[in-house]
């Protein structure tokens, strides 16, 4: 079973917070219940939304009766399409902030069906169990068309995406001559790897609770979102209201997983039955029913590697097909990473969708990089047995220093240092390399490896910082905190630049109506809203220092602005911290009783351009196989990361164990399985989809190696919330093949593959 | 879940009258259903497929102890909780298999509420009898089995039908297959006992019937015989994850040994069959064998001579004999567990 470990606190008492592995702020509001999630507010009068799902997977609906609905007890109204609002026309009235290009799905729209489950009612009642209750007596009738859901069988009916997302880049030209390459390798691996569909499944289930607000028709929404200002301007769009009228809030989120960033259709739903009814009105989606939105996508791929017989990586091959929808073009990042993480000349890589009819796919935790990056580990692992080169060796004799995909050198990239670390914590010097060398019983023993990367990205956000002559420190910014530690990592980047203690901080988010702040998700919150907060929080320092040296008899009267410090409280001379003012005292003075300040922080483009910026890790994995009944048990994890500065190594620590369990998912458990006749998820819900329970997760090792870079952002942060699953599948199929000798390239690798 | 009425039965007499079924058809989703731990008949009812006019409680009945029989075995109570059972000092020493089976099963938080009774009474997890929006005989019958050409991963390899290749997902009745239990049940007429094979059916042509326990009887007690096979024993099971899912394999042993000789064994398998699947014959064979692997290969490849695969479950024929062996050399000892 899985515990945190404790995570000694290397700064002394009365050093810097940042740094610091401190506790969330947040904890005991979550363990004793006091945080409320977007199904747990109430309103006077509250009505429930119980959705209706589609029985087909394509076609049209062609009766719907809800008469028997309506005379159920308690049931207030039943929306369809037939009685919908008149709603937003443009497909741009439709987007959310992680829209790729199409047509997004509009929610009782018309008669057509477009997947399975697809929501085709909402009955609105006095109560749940009334919402419930009317909602098997709706009365459906269907005409079904044919429908394609097996991406097997679609394989070749592909084409090739363009620019058609926000963060998504095409492969790179293909360079030198992969194929050519490959040809002529006198060592090669070629082989094809298949990534199931995942669904995110957070505990908390999507729910929207719209509160209506008599007196001027506006609503407060909470909605289960990784973003509220996304969901307040879709909300705006839709329906065509002004964001005056539009307030949303999501202080707390039980977990995302991306699952967050696009508006799903509860949020739809019970906006327009509150607007419709004028009453309040909740609806929580069904576990069965978290099956019935975006997902990981499925993925073939084909990795080709060609190699010198000293480990040179002399060819590249990474061609990916991929699942999207029949509505929208959704695309992730699966095949570039094969030309970045090793040095080689000859690269080809080739991505493809394929339509089908399922709901578009939406990112998850990695997303591309947690499928593509397996594929390619997997096969380098097979080209270390090939060429009988250590797997860290072979990785270190291909190391690249540049980009390959666009020349350009990484701001900082500590990744030796990870197989390093990572290495040593994990005694990896003691593994024989032969497979099966290693029996405890009836088990077999493996040790595997695998490297990650992710991008270190950063967006424009704000953030707004407002001191009180009390010496409490308010900051704000409409950001999320899905379970990352938002709240704690930017308390302590604004205690940190003016030297407050941590009690004396508060940190608000999670409500649309604070300054500008992007979706949480891509690991760049802490690299955005962080920076905007440290901004707000200098231009607070700078009034306190103007303050400061106008005060009577002050030491710092004739300080430069880079002589002073802030610290326990005071503004004080670097060199001479005894000489100083409080910041409460600088206030005093001047009879200023609050100072607040606003910023945005946008990245710096003209310092990025020159440079790839990226956070990498390594992982090592311990698996222990039972070869007769094909069980696979993970005994050990070591996961070192470079990440840049860690601004909480405790709530860091606590993402990347949190993305292992994910990777053990993703490696073992996670599937989606569809039946293609019905072209239904069929295992929707928690007793048939698995996810890791506790008895499959080990103590997990994380290990953060020191990484400077002054490129990435002031404050030099990359990002956690993704890095920690992508090396982890790979890394648990290595193991595998070690205590085996079989290579399995489907995940997830459940005992069926392993035994037979 | 559809409106219901619920009423609380005042004595076991008392609760099999309360029980109407609409059409004569006990089996019909419409049925009054007693409602003990509602482990599974809740869940069943938040699907919509359980949609019983009444529920009949029976949580207030004296049927939560666990006593010793006139014969030298235990009776279980039907209202004794699956928790109870496992940790019960008698049971955890005379029937360790029982206890080894339970708590291989569900969570601890489910095994706290659901009873002994009712866990005989748990329907199917096939996922086309759970989504009301696929064809299923077991829930509707005519409509179709979805799962025989469709997603069957989890499903039956022995005993199926045409009409249902749905398993039956207990642990807990696997033990008591091996164990050779009897079932106590009160109706309107009285009462009777079910031996346990004959307590579970085969789908055949009426898989709608998960039992021969009729509509309005009621489940009162779980008598275990003497013998509780508590020397050479094991309950295997083999799931996707290390908890909290069902078998894809299970398989219950209960040996008795003179040296290295098997003298008389119990053999039961989970997670392969509409029913907990005891092969008598298969038994005999064991009895008088030299405990050895080969010797258990052949007895596993007896036990699956009729086994089918439908596909996605077709890896379970082989994995079920490699079960049977290993659980055969765990329960004497051959290797440990």
């Amino acid at each position: 079973m899985m515990s945190i470990p404790t995570i000694a606190d290397p700064l002394p008492a009365n050093a810097s917070q940042v740094g610091r592995p401190l506790s969330r702020v947040d904890g005991r509001l979550k363990v004793t219940g006091g945080a409320k999630y977007a199904a747990e507010h109430n309103a006077p009068g509250l009505l429930h939304g119980y959705i209706v799902s589609s029985a087909i997977t394509k076609g049209r609906i062609t009766r719907v009766s809800t008469a028997a609905a309506l005379a159920s007890p308690g049931v207030v109204h039943v929306f369809t399409h037939e009685n919908r609002p008149s709603l937003a026309w443009f497909d741009r009235k439709w987007k959310d902030e992680d829209s790729p290009k199409g047509s997004p799905f509009r929610p009782l729209y018309d008669a057509k069906i477009v997947h399975a489950m697809q929501p085709i009612a909402l009955v609105v009642a006095e109560t749940f169990e009334a919402a419930r209750c009317g909602a098997r007596l709706v009365e459906v009738e269907y005409e079904a068309e044919h429908h394609e859901t097996d991406l097997r069988a679609r394989r070749h009916h592909t084409y090739t995406p363009g620019n058609e997302k926000t963060g998504f880049e095409p492969p790179p030209k293909p360079r030198g001559d992969a194929d050519a390459a490959l040809k002529e390798a006198p060592v090669k691996v070629d082989a094809e790897y298949e990534q199931a569909a995942e669904h995110h499944n957070p505990m908390e289930m999507h729910a929207s609770t719209v509160i209506f607000h008599e007196a001027d028709d506006s609503i407060t929404v909470y909605d289960k979102t990784q973003g509220v200002q996304g969901t307040q301007k879709y909300v705006c769009n839709v329906f065509g209201l002004p964001k005056a009228s539009v307030r949303v809030l999501a202080p707390f989120v039980g977990g995302a997983f991306g699952s967050g960033l696009r508006a799903q259709h509860q949020l739809f739903l019970a906006v327009m039955a509150s607007t419709q009814l004028k009453r309040s009105v909740r609806v929580e989606l069904t576990r069965p029913q978290m099956f019935t939105f975006g997902h990981r996508p499925q993925t073939i791929q084909r990795v080709a590697l060609g190699a010198a017989h000293d480990g040179t990586l002399t060819a590249v091959i990474h061609e990916a097909v991929q699942e999207s929808s029949q509505f929208e073009n959704y695309v992730e990042t699966v095949v570039n990473w094969s030309g970045q993480q090793y040095k080689c000349e000859n690269v080809r890589l080739e991505y493809k969708l394929a339509r089908l009819d399922l709901f578009t796919p939406l990112d998850m935790r990695a997303p591309g990089a947690a499928t593509g990056l397996p594929a390619l580990e997997c096969a380098m692992d097979e080209l270390a047995y090939a060429l009988k080169i250590d797997p860290v060796e072979l990785r270190l004799k291909n190391y690249a220093d540049v980009d390959g995909n666009s020349g350009k050198p990484f701001s900082s990239k500590e990744l030796k240092a990870c197989f390093a670390k990572g290495a040593e914590r994990f005694g990896w010097a003691r593994r024989n390399p032969e497979p099966r060398s290693m029996r405890d019983g009836k088990h077999l023993i493996g040790w595997g490896m695998a490297s990650g990367v992710w991008d270190a990205m950063q967006v424009p956000a704000s953030a707004k910082a407002a001191l009180s002559i009390d010496g409490r420190l308010i900051v704000s910014s409409a950001t999320a905190d899905i379970g990352t530690g938002t709240y704690t990592a930017m308390s302590q980047i604004a205690a940190d630049t003016l030297g407050i203690p941590m009690e004396q901080v508060r940190f608000i988010l999670g409500d649309s109506s604070l300054p500008q702040a992007p979706l949480e998700g891509g690991s760049f919150t802490v690299s955005s809203v962080g920076s905007a907060v440290k901004a707000a929080c200098d231009k607070v320092g700078a009034r306190l220092l103007k303050l400061a040296r106008k005060a009577h008899g002050s030491p710092l009267a004739d300080a430069k602005d880079d002589a002073v410090e802030f610290a326990d409280g005071r503004i004080r001379l670097k060199n001479d911290p005894a000489r100083g003012i409080s910041i409460v005292e600088a206030m005093r003075g001047e009879g200023i009783v609050n100072i607040e300040e606003q910023a945005q922080s946008i990245p710096n483009f003209l310092k990025h351009r020159s440079y790839k910026l990226g956070t990498h890790s390594a992982v090592f994995v311990e698996v222990r196989v039972d070869p007769d009944l094909g069980t696979v048990g993970v005994s050990r994890v070591v996961s070192a990361v470079a990440a840049g500065r860690i601004i909480n190594p405790k709530t860091a620590a606590s993402q990347v164990a949190g993305a292992v369990v994910g990777g053990i998912g993703m490696a073992l458990l996670e599937e989606t399985l569809v039946d293609h006749t019905l072209g239904r998820y069929m295992n929707h819900d928690f007793a048939e989809y698995h996810v890791p329970v506790n008895a499959d997760v080990p103590d997990i090792d994380v290990i953060f190696v020191e990484e400077h870079d002054d490129i990435v952002n002031p404050l030099g942060v990359k990002g956690v919330g993704e890095i920690g699953i992508v090396g982890v599948p790979a890394a648990i199929a290595n193991a595998i093949f070690h205590a085996t000798g079989k290579r399995i390239r489907q995940f997830p690798i459940t005992p069926d593959k392993v035994f037979a | 879940m559809r409106a219901f009425s619920y009423t609380r039965a005042s004595d076991v007499n008392d609760a099999v009258h309360r029980i109407g079924t609409p059409d004569g058809d006990g089996a019909s989703t419409a049925a009054d259903k007693f409602i003990a731990g509602g482990t599974n008949l809740v869940d069943l009812m938040n699907a919509d497929v359980m949609r019983p006019r009444q529920v009949v409680d029976i949580t207030r009945l004296p049927l939560d102890t666990i006593e010793e029989t006139p014969q030298g075995g235990l009776r279980l109570g039907a209202l004794v909780t699956n928790a109870v059972t496992a940790y019960d000092e008698r049971v955890a020493r005379r029937y360790p298999l029982l206890s080894r089976a339970i708590l291989a099963g569900a969570s601890a938080q489910l095994r706290n509420m659901a009873t002994d009774g009712g866990n005989l009474l748990q329907r199917t997890r096939c996922y086309y009898f759970y989504d009301t929006a696929t064809p299923c005989n077991k829930r509707k019958p005519g409509s179709g089995c979805g799962a025989i050409d469709g997603v069957n991963r989890i499903h039956a390899i022995l005993g199926a039908s045409a009409h249902c290749i749905a398993t039956h997902p207990s642990d807990m009745c696997v033990a008591l297959a091996a164990l050779a239990a009897v079932v106590r049940v009160t109706g309107p007429a009285g009462e009777r006992t079910i031996p346990f094979a004959e307590f579970h059916r085969l789908p055949g042509d009426t898989p709608q019937i998960d039992t021969n326990l009729r509509a309005d009887e009621l489940v009162t007690a779980i008598d275990l015989p003497p013998q509780g096979y508590a020397e050479h024993l094991t309950y295997l099971k083999i799931r996707d994850r290390a908890s909290y899912a069902f078998a894809l394999v299970s398989v219950a042993v209960g040996l008795e040994m003179e040296g290295d000789t098997i003298t008389h064994a119990r053999l039961a398998l989970g997670g392969v069959a509409h029913k907990p699947w005891r092969d008598e014959e298969a038994e005999k064979m064991l009895a008088g064998k030299t405990a050895a692997a080969e010797n258990f290969r052949l007895v596993a490849e007896f036990i699956l001579r009729d086994a089918r695969g439908y596909g996605h479950n077709t890896f379970k024929i082989e994995l079920a004999k490699r079960a049977i062996v290993r659980a055969l050399e765990e329960a004497a000892g051959k290797v440990q567990p």
